[in-house]
């Protein structure tokens, strides 16, 4: 050692010469000092990086979904004296406008004043004509959309005006709202009451060309007049046709008349509390349906009817709300039935103001509360003291941001509202509900129609239910194959032939599930449909074969035997399964005829059980072929890599190799095979183009093998791409996206923790 | 047999079975999609019987025989076929699905029991025609007309041929002006109108700038418009050559049909070719249908959009995916600090992978294109505005969608394969005075390479074939652009694509005419999954190699 540094000393001199310089070393070190720093910090970033971009997945889907279960809410924003209604006259009415610029006041004289919302400024003023020397006893609205006002007047006449708003843009960006007042029925009066007894109550629907005005007389007579107006083609003559019907009389007096839009029933509520129901769909035979007692200790003090004017809302004078709609019972009648009551209120109902394009409403009660509420989800969302005193009328505006109501002294506030996403709750997301136009609670999730007046159904519980199902099948179909051939492969298995089934499980994982739903839609599905028996038929016969195949088998001479060693026995079985699947399927025509008449499927309708060509089963098999794969390498694995030492010490103490398996391998393993068997599920509850493709989407809620369902993911698929961003639909749609995350993510994390102990135990075994 | 049963013996066969059945299925499935594929572009032989109907009339039919059934006589009773008395009295008949084509007189498909038919015939002179609408055409040649020049019998088949050809070139020509040399005026005077929208919202420009402005873009409108003008031109001269020549045919039932030969893609005669001629022709096809633009609503043509934008999002994702998963497997193996709650973050990682596609999907559509695109719009495309330029669904997003979504597949391969690494190879990197990252970058990464490829393919192998979430948040049915064309700037990230996997579903399950849809989807799964199994392949002998390496360096 010492001999070599002490002949190198010169080399070492030379070695310095070629060496770079100090500084040289220097700048080197410190290049690669900056480099590794570089390095370390740049794989920090990026790395920390796409952990952040994936926890973003959960927090911005979790972000969307918060604001449906923000509760809504009220703020004062200013409050000024009600413009332009003169001492001595009354106000009938309260409105705004699309845009809530403008409010429009409907006082008893006939005066409409339209007037700018922020700051109560006049706009325009305009008057109603009535007949000469009568005075106003009635009024009445009609459908929110409608802007119908109806007025009774003393002498048995009535006006008919809407309210209607023109918009336009004179400077280019600036916009203008014109109001104006049309009359449907033309300027002059109408004569109601023949007699001229003066009209106490009074209410008025259009529809197309049709106006009903129901009314009643002072002396508590119920009439109900119908208008229909004709254009002359030739002259442009406008006439109106006219008749006048009067209504069955009941003991009370008339307080408020409903009127269907689509002139089916008609509602007189009385001073006793009662609510009588009208059927006006033959006009020659009106008959008084049912009387029903809204209220025992007290009567109804407001009643209107949600957007649709199927339910109606009723207000008591002891404070009750409740929402009614007519059900059809078994023979075809219309009876009016209390669905739901709302949270109640310490004075009387003075006023309801129902929304104009969703079922919510808002009530105002005679200590100054008001109070906003939604049918479908039975949700009481806010309410909050606006005056001392009694509030007289409420309305929201068209776009529920904004809120005029009155109290007694003629003040008004207007009130800001933020109430984006009334329409779901967990009641209405998980419970029955009694949907407008049902003969019953139920589970229904259909989300939107043509129709503005539709009243979306969105219940989790078909699509889960249909989730759920759809992955139940699956896993019936592919854990028995799944697992029972993973022990095979793992155990019994010759390494050659293991060789050539597992790449072939993985490239069953890899095929597209777009593939494998398409095969299932289109082949599958008709071939089931026309091979019912070779299903069924199969089903038994398959193991049996197996089972008698390899009875067969041990007979055989053991020379033959010993010419296919054990481990083979899938191989040998290969043929078999061919053969019996080919006879099931050959002979099911057969079958059909020998026991089922010709046709199973129609065997199966005669039963009373439905069947639709694409069902649960047809699911089953092509999700369970996409799960199989799943479940397989993970069960395999965990059967695979059990200790050596373990199996062999069972097989010296003299038990058989299947005895091994289940008395030393199984309970070994099983943990593994159960994080497979999770993870399969997780698999199936995503899965999306599969049963996209291979059921009818049709969201029912049962578990019948031979109907379809609705899974929450293809629901995602089919309804996300069409709905408008923001609104409720979109967010429940989020939030079907948020629980199958957190569902799967749920079922997954077990498995893996379940997988990683398990991995620990086999190191230490 | 008592011990037989004793043994377990059952059992293992039970579960060889389950085996067994597991790779029928796999083997069986890919089987039945190549056989159907295949069969597709087969030119079948055009078969030619007689039936008897309901009423007891004689019908001539003709076409390609499609597939037979052996059903019970009860299940076509109900399907509205009436049978005669003396069908077979087992109650079970065979009946044919013969493809009789000329949709636009009558039913494309039908079924016709066995027992009702004659003897089926092979007329020779019988043609196949594919039309560019109504599918094919299924009779005999009677007449052609060129110009005035009439040919009969004989003579018609070449004519016929020379003209479908010369209506080829024609059409190709047409096609080209409209896509390319209109397209691109189009898409000049949609520029033009942007701009001058742009100006418009400029707050900083005078009205005499903007006089000018407007003045120069009405001057270079009227040169495009006038560039088309010429173009519009030369499309109607192309066009009118084109109705030059018109063919009479005489379909089955003896109805004769005039048709201009510009309707005609292909004419071919099926019942006189020979095996070669048929192998030639299938060749031709399949060519045609993977380089093919789709016609009549996907249903006939070619999948060429698709499949180009497959690999252009596959591969743009890839670019994406590639260095952050691997960066983010290195940190998480090299440079992270281990303890439970880089346990956390690994499990949490490696459990996305298994959330629902359909999940990234909504994340995409809500967060890339809504939000980030949104945002995009509102910055730089505020002209184009309220018709979104990056905020609706397109080829970045579906990308950036499905680069999420294989993230975990790349970053559970790299990380596997930087374990595999001996920790004597790190170690002794370290002690030559290798810093961290020389070791990293020129002992570790190199080592780790085949899996991380290992990963990428797996991640495009999964990526080509996820449909789910792409139809949220980029694939449309029919794209009329390419993403990559030669205008400015080239790649149009903003651009929907078409896809193989939404292809399929589109044309299976959307289209109205499932039965003459059925062969191309069955063609286009087998293209998907040849793909898929290709780059599966790929990866597993990757790996599998990889293994080996270690395998034999670390004992």
């Amino acid at each position: 050692m010492s001999v070599t540094s002490s002949t190198s000393s010169g080399a070492n001199q030379r070695r310095t010469d070629l060496l770079p310089s100090r500084e040289q070393r220097m700048k080197l070190r410190r290049k690669r000092a900056i480099k590794d720093g570089i390095s370390r910090y740049g794989i920090g970033a990026a790395g920390i990086g796409v952990v952040a971009a994936l926890a973003l997945i959960f927090v911005y889907l979790f972000s969307e979904v918060v604001p449906m279960f923000k509760s809504a809410t009220m703020e004062p924003e200013f409050s000024y004296p009600l413009p332009a209604v003169s001492v001595g006259d009354d106000l009938v009415h309260l409105a705004m406008e699309r845009y809530e610029e403008l409010g429009a006041v409907f006082t008893l004289s006939g005066q409409v004043s339209f007037f700018e919302v922020d700051g109560g400024a006049l706009r325009r003023v305009m008057t109603i004509p009535r007949p000469e020397g009568a005075a106003t006893t009635a009024s009445g609205i009609g459908e929110g959309r409608s802007g119908l006002v109806a007025y009774g007047y003393d002498n048995g006449q009535a006006s008919l005006v809407r309210h209607t708003y023109s918009n336009s843009f004179p400077t280019g960006t600036q916009r203008v709202i014109e109001p104006n007042l049309e009359f449907p029925l033309g300027e002059s009066p109408l004569t109601i009451d023949e007699q001229g007894r003066a009209l106490s109550v009074i209410n008025a629907q259009k529809r197309g060309d049709d106006v009903y005005i129901g009314a009643a007389t002072e002396d508590g007579e119920v009439l109900l007049a119908t208008f229909r107006s004709r254009t002359n083609m030739m002259t442009g003559e406008t006439t109106l046709d006219k008749n006048v019907y009067t209504l069955e009389g009941f003991d009370g007096k008339p307080q408020h008349i409903l009127l269907n839009d689509r002139f089916r029933h008609l509602y007189v509520a009385d001073d006793k509390g009662y609510i009588h129901h009208y059927n006006i769909i033959n006009l020659n035979r009106i008959e008084l349906v049912e009387s029903i007692q809204v209220t025992d200790n007290g009567r109804v003090t407001a009643m209107d009817f949600l957007v649709g004017t199927v339910s109606v809302i009723t207000g008591t004078s002891d404070g009750q709300v409740a929402q009614w709609f007519p059900v059809r019972d078994d023979f075809n009648q219309y009876s009016l039935k209390r669905i739901r009551d709302f949270q109640g209120y310490a004075g009387a109902i003075t006023d309801i103001s129902p929304e104009n394009f969703r079922k919510g409403f808002w009530v105002a009660d005679d200590t100054g509360m008001v109070g906003g509420h939604y049918a479908t989800a039975a949700n009481n969302l806010v309410r909050r003291q606006l005056s001392d005193l009694p509030i007289n009328q409420i309305s929201i505006s068209p776009r529920y941001e904004r809120m005029l109501s009155v109290d007694q002294s003629g003040e008004m506030q207007v009130t800001e509202i933020w109430n984006r996403h009334p329409e779901t709750s967990f009641s209405s997301l998980w419970q029955k509900v009694w949907y407008e136009g049902r003969s019953s609670p139920d589970y229904v999730w259909q989300s939107s129609s043509g129709s503005d007046e539709f009243e979306p159904k969105m219940s989790f519980v078909p699509l889960s239910i249909g989730t759920l199902k759809a992955a139940f099948y699956a896993m019936l179909f592919a854990m028995p194959l799944a697992i029972m051939g993973a022990i095979y492969t793992a155990y019994f298995m010759t390494p050659k032939l293991r060789g050539l089934v597992k790449p072939s499980i993985e490239i069953m994982e890899a095929l597209p599930t777009v593939i494998l739903g398409f095969l299932a839609g289109l082949w599958l599905a008709p071939f089931v449909e026309g091979h019912l028996p070779a299903v069924f038929s199969i089903l038994i016969l398959m193991p049996l074969s197996m089972l008698g195949f390899g009875l067969a088998w041990s007979q055989v001479p053991q020379s033959w035997r010993n010419a296919i060693p054990t481990g083979w026995e899938a191989v040998l079985l290969v043929p078999v399964i061919i053969l019996v699947g080919y006879i099931c399927v050959t002979l099911s025509p057969n079958v059909e005829v020998w026991f089922f008449d010709g046709s199973m499927r129609q065997w199966f309708t005669d039963q009373g059980i439905t069947y639709d060509q694409r069902n649960a089963l047809i699911v089953g098999v092509a999700m369970g072929f996409a799960v199989i794969p799943t479940i397989f390498s993970i069960a395999e694995d965990a059967v695979f890599n059990v200790p050596r030492h373990l199996t062999q010490g069972s097989l010296a103490l003299g038990a058989t190799s299947w005895q091994t398996m289940v008395g030393v391998v199984l309970p070994t393993a099983s943990p593994g095979i159960f994080s497979g068997v999770m993870m399969g599920f997780g698999r199936a509850i995503g899965e999306t183009m599969i049963v996209l493709m291979a059921t009818g989407n049709s969201p029912i809620t049962n578990f019948n093998i031979f109907e379809g369902m609705r899974t929450l993911s293809a629901n995602i698929a089919v309804e996300l791409p069409e709905t408008a961003v923001g609104s409720t639909h979109f967010r429940t749609l989020f939030l079907a996206a948020l629980v199958l995350f957190v569902l799967t993510f749920v079922l997954n994390t077990i498995a893996e923790v379940v997988r990683q102990r398990l991995r620990k135990r086999y190191s230490s075994l | 047999m008592k011990n037989w049963i004793k043994s377990g013996s059952p059992w293992i066969w039970l579960n060889g079975g389950a085996v067994a059945i597991c790779m029928i299925m796999v083997v069986g499935l890919i089987g039945l999609i190549a056989v159907r594929g295949l069969a597709h572009f087969w030119p079948a032989d055009i078969v030619e019987f007689t039936v008897t109907n309901e009423r007891g009339e004689e019908q001539i039919v003709m076409g390609e025989a499609v597939r037979s059934q052996i059903i019970p006589a009860a299940v076509a009773e109900d399907s509205g076929v009436i049978l005669p008395e003396d069908f077979a009295e087992d109650g079970i008949i065979t009946r044919h699905l013969i493809k009789q084509g000329n949709r636009d007189f009558g039913r494309d498909f039908a079924w016709y029991p066995d027992v009702t038919m004659s003897e089926w015939r092979t007329p020779q002179n019988a043609i196949m025609l594919e039309r560019r609408e109504w599918g094919d055409f299924f009779g005999f040649p009677v007449e052609m007309r060129v110009d005035d020049e009439v040919f009969r019998d004989e003579e018609v088949w070449p004519a016929l041929q020379a003209s479908v050809e010369r209506t080829g070139v024609l059409f190709d020509d047409l096609r080209r002006i409209e896509r390319f040399e209109v397209g691109r005026i189009n898409q000049q005077i949609e520029g033009l109108r942007l701009e001058q929208r742009r100006l418009a919202l400029d707050d900083t420009i005078s009205e005499a700038e903007m006089a000018e402005h407007v003045t120069r873009l009405e001057i270079e409108r009227g040169i495009l418009d006038a560039e088309y003008e010429v173009l519009r031109l030369e499309m109607e001269e192309l066009r009118a050559a084109s109705r030059r020549d018109t063919l009479v045919a005489r379909m089955a039932n003896g109805q004769e049909v005039t048709m201009s030969v510009s309707t005609i893609v292909r004419a071919t005669q099926p019942n006189t070719m020979g095996m070669f001629a048929k192998l030639g022709e299938y060749v031709y096809r399949f060519w045609h249908f993977l380089t093919g633009e789709p016609r009549e609503a996907n249903t006939e043509g070619g999948i060429f959009p698709a499949i180009f934008g497959t690999v252009t999002m596959v591969l743009i994702m890839s670019i994406i995916v590639s260095p952050f998963g691997v960066l983010a497997a290195i940190y998480l193996r090299e440079y992270a600090k281990q303890g439970p709650l880089l346990k956390i973050i690994r499990v949490s990682v490696y459990n996305l992978a298994g959330v629902p596609s359909i999940v990234f999907g909504v994340f995409g559509l809500g967060f890339f294109v809504y939000i980030v695109g949104g945002s995009l719009d509102e910055l730089f495309y505020p002209e184009a505005l309220p018709s979104p330029t990056f905020g609706r669904p397109g080829l970045i997003w579906a990308s950036l969608t499905l680069a999420l979504l294989t993230l975990p597949v790349v970053i559970v391969s790299t990380e596997e394969g930087l374990a595999r690494i001996p920790s004597t190879v790190r170690q002794g990197s370290l002690a030559l005075g290798a810093t961290k990252s020389e070791t990293l970058w020129k002992v570790v990464v190199p080592l780790a390479t085949p899996a991380m490829m290992t990963g990428v393919i797996l991640a495009i192998a999964r990526a080509a074939g996820e449909v789910a979430p792409l139809m949220l948040v980029g694939v449309v049915k029919l794209a009329p652009t390419l993403p990559i064309d030669g205008t400015f700037p080239f790649v149009h990230l903003e651009r929907s694509i078409m896809h193989l996997g939404f292809h399929i579903f589109d044309v299976g399950f959307q289209s109205p005419n499932v039965e003459a849809a059925r062969p191309l989807v069955y063609a286009t799964a087998l293209t998907l999954v040849v793909l898929i199994v290709a780059l599966n392949m790929t990866a597993i002998s990757v790996r599998n190699r990889l293994r080996e390496r270690y395998r034999s360096e670390s004992d």
